[in-house]
């Protein structure tokens, strides 16, 4: 693409961007067969574990973590630059008065311990052909409307 | 060798596989795992209105999201169709029972079709578990700023404390809902 004028300047950032869409295209679609294969997007086996029925998702978690936080540090305090090239730093989370993650998680556990979907896993039922899984989608959409909506108004 | 293929994974293939996923968005990008984010991405590119929330340049900070949330699907579908286990999920004995117990009668597939299906929308319980269930969700992890992938793999496995705290409250209050909501919903 060398040589096309353009009205903004063009980083390498940016070009490095576009081209590595396909990369996260990939590792979506390798992320849907894990939750679909692994029956992550089984209802059955979120209510096996929020139900106390059984250890499954317990053990995928505890073996996501074990692999990921030591990875995780890896990068960070080797000051890894990612493919892109920026270096890889995962920004922390504000606390704050801590209100957000408890109501927020809490209204999400109520949907979650209901429909055994959580967001992953509505985007790979859509792939598995669950038929009102697009209408689940839409109200998840309107359910985030309405709290950016109501945001101002809402204890953080 | 190919009844391999169509085998559900067990937790140890399965689990590192979500940390490795985790991390590799790291090193494509410097990306959080995080799928819920695009629920707001959706909302700005759609219909931002004049909400501060959705005024932000979904295209620069969204687009690589939407971009892997399409590959979710692609890989639903080739997970959940063509490489789609024969037999029902292998939950353990006592959650059958318990699920029986609820009056659960279907048990293949992954979800129960009995929940699941069009004619749900035209009843108040069913309408209340997906619409409502839905609304839940997306309002939640608007609020919490993550979910189960944004704060369950990737928050927790930069040891964030706010994280740990929407972990807990989405755990507790999912566990809440199975024991108390969801028999409501199934029942009568």
């Amino acid at each position: 693409m060398n040589g096309v004028t353009t009205t903004a300047p063009v980083t390498p950032v940016a070009r490095a961007r576009e081209r590595l869409l396909p990369a996260y295209f990939l590792a979506g679609v390798l992320f849907g067969i894990v939750l679909t294969k692994g029956e992550l997007a089984s209802w059955f086996r979120i209510q096996e574990a929020l139900r106390f029925d059984g250890a499954y998702l317990y053990l995928v978690f505890a073996s996501a973590l074990a692999v990921a936080i030591p990875l995780f540090a890896a990068l960070e305090r080797r000051r890894v630059r990612s493919l892109e090239g920026e270096p890889i730093v995962i920004p922390p989370k504000a606390l704050g008065r801590g209100r957000r993650y408890v109501i927020g998680g809490g209204i999400f556990g109520l949907g979650w311990g209901v429909t055994g979907a959580c967001p992953g896993p509505l985007f790979a039922l859509l792939g598995a052909g669950v038929w009102v899984i697009p209408v689940m989608i839409l109200s998840a959409l309107a359910g985030t409307w309405v709290y950016g909506y109501l945001r101002p108004t809402l204890p953080h | 060798m190919p009844d391999l293929l169509y085998r559900p994974w067990p937790w140890y293939v399965t689990g590192p596989l979500v940390g490795l996923v985790a991390t590799g968005l790291l090193v494509i990008g410097n990306k959080q795992l995080g799928v819920s984010s695009n629920f707001r991405h959706l909302c700005a590119a759609a219909w931002p209105r004049n909400v501060s929330f959705f005024k932000y340049d979904w295209t620069r900070s969204g687009l690589w999201n939407l971009v892997f949330a399409g590959g979710i699907v692609v890989g639903g579908f080739i997970g959940g169709v063509l490489l789609a286990s024969p037999d029902s999920v292998a939950i353990t004995a006592r959650a059958h029972a318990d699920l029986a117990r609820l009056g659960v009668h279907d048990f293949t597939g992954l979800v129960p079709g009995q929940l699941f299906h069009w004619g749900a929308l035209l009843t108040l319980k069913g309408w209340l578990l997906i619409v409502g269930g839905g609304f839940l969700i997306g309002f939640g992890t608007a609020y919490a700023g993550g979910c189960t992938s944004g704060h369950g793999i990737t928050g927790l496995a930069d040891l964030q404390l706010p994280s740990l705290i929407a972990v807990v409250a989405f755990f507790a209050a999912g566990a809440l809902a199975s024991h108390f909501l969801l028999p409501l919903l199934l029942t009568g």
